[in-house]
């Protein structure tokens, strides 16, 4: 049996996001959640990628257009989250969200 | 010549994934966030590897590049807030 | 050395993160299957957008995709950038400079080899999208590292202090891509689609100040907040308040 490649990328980037997702539900340090949410996003590019290898004589040029604006908003999303964290802590002195306070210890 | 491509992205599909891992299950936010910066580099490499050169060179230099060092800025303004703040964190169990 | 924070995440496998592996493994599994059951081969839209290229003033189909095919996309995104750089700013102030070490004198003579070369590559990138891989947003990452590079060796008071031709800077890319997109409507087409005479001149164009307005955006988003200005200190130390 031989793999295609696009459905070996595309499978990776299946799992890509499950593992970030997972990190952002269980974990509970708002930087991790970030982190997460960019391996998510990653994931999200490589499927997209992955599908539009698909195509011939070049690769599909829209899915790559869109990945390639979503790149750079997904860095303007991280910088965001991190002057967001940054306020949560300086308000409440902790890196994580309210609810986990009770229930992560 | 076909083996060995397939062998490439098998290595490369799985390194990406344990690093992913690693990056999210880190102990050390640190780590974790360096990790994160050569996880985008093998990203640029699989993105060249599925014939998307643009978004290669967009990814070494936005998506590893600027996402790291905003990272790493935080974490160190992060450390900076901790340490005025000590005897406040140095309470929890 | 790890702050005691770090290790407040535990990772022990509680009934609770069981529930949520198995709801994530179950997502997976139903998003791989769905991925197995697509066709193999698919033109997709690469067809098209090929047969297109001569009429959309570049030679890079990516480039096309980006700034002609698609350039409703790329304008509200030039307008997330605008917008992220807006929410950081009204949230946090940029921690004073005095914060930072002086700069080693072997940082600045690297500073100054380096960055006259990356704004170099920065233009170049800029160029040459239009033909071969690269473009505003590549050019664009690039000259924020110089940004960030300044920033870093606190020689980048200059750049901040000026807050109205910041802010001219900031918006420079979405004002003259809203420009062109409503200018073309003049000519009797419709919004965004240039005529093909001047296709390539009209996104050299947006893709400059495009390129000026995302390295200053991404350099905001590193300062992590508004720059005080001249004025602001200032004012600040005729009321006999620090500025924080």
């Amino acid at each position: 049996m031989t793999l295609e490649p696009y459905l070996l990328y595309a499978l990776a980037g299946v799992g890509l996001f499950a593992i970030g997702l997972y990190a952002l539900i269980a974990r509970t340090h708002l930087l991790r959640k970030i982190l997460a949410l960019n391996v998510m996003g990653t994931g999200v590019f490589l499927f997209l990628i992955a599908i539009a290898y698909r195509s011939e004589p070049v690769a599909d040029p829209v899915p790559q257009a869109m990945v390639l604006t979503g790149i750079v908003v997904s860095v303007c999303a991280t910088g965001l989250a991190l002057a967001l964290a940054h306020r949560v802590q300086t308000t409440t002195g902790r890196m994580v969200l309210a609810e986990n306070d009770e229930s992560g210890a | 010549m076909d083996t060995l491509q397939t062998v490439f992205d098998l290595v490369l599909v799985l390194a990406l994934l344990w690093l992913a891992w690693r990056v999210l299950a880190a102990a050390d936010l640190f780590k974790g966030i360096v990790l994160f910066i050569a996880f985008g580099l093998l990203m640029a490499l699989a993105w060249m590897r599925l014939r998307a050169p643009d978004i290669a060179l967009a990814e070494a230099a936005v998506g590893s590049g600027i996402t790291g060092a905003l990272l790493l800025s935080g974490l160190a303004r992060l450390r900076r807030l901790e340490r005025s703040a000590q005897p406040h964190i140095g309470s929890e169990p | 050395m790890n702050a005691p924070d770090d290790f407040t995440d535990d990772t022990r496998l509680t009934p609770l993160r069981l529930m949520i592996m198995l709801f994530v493994l179950t997502l997976a599994g139903a998003l791989g299957w769905a991925v197995c059951s697509l066709p193999a081969y698919s033109s997709g839209l690469a067809v098209t957008a090929l047969a297109e290229l001569s009429n959309s003033g570049v030679l890079n189909p990516v480039t096309a995709a980006v700034l002609n095919y698609r350039g409703y996309d790329t304008l509200l995104e030039i307008a997330v950038l605008l917008l992220a750089v807006i929410g950081v700013w009204s949230l946090a102030q940029a921690e004073p400079p005095a914060a930072f070490e002086p700069a080693s004198p072997v940082l600045l003579s690297f500073l100054r080899i380096v960055l006259p070369l990356m704004i170099l590559i920065a233009g170049y990138l800029l160029w040459i999208g239009s033909f071969a891989p690269g473009g505003a947003f590549q050019g664009g990452a690039v000259l924020a590292g110089v940004l960030v590079l300044l920033r870093l060796s606190n020689q980048d008071r200059a750049i901040w202090s000026h807050e109205v031709w910041l802010r001219f800077c900031l918006v420079l890319g979405l004002s003259v891509f809203i420009a062109v997109a409503v200018g073309v409507m003049a000519g009797g087409g419709k919004l965004l689609e240039y005529p093909r005479a001047h296709a390539g001149m009209l996104i050299l164009l947006i893709e400059s100040a495009a390129l000026i307005s995302i390295a200053l955006t991404l350099a905001a988003l590193f300062v992590g907040g508004r720059a005080l200005s001249d004025e602001d200190s200032s004012r600040a130390s005729d009321n006999g308040v620090q500025p924080e």
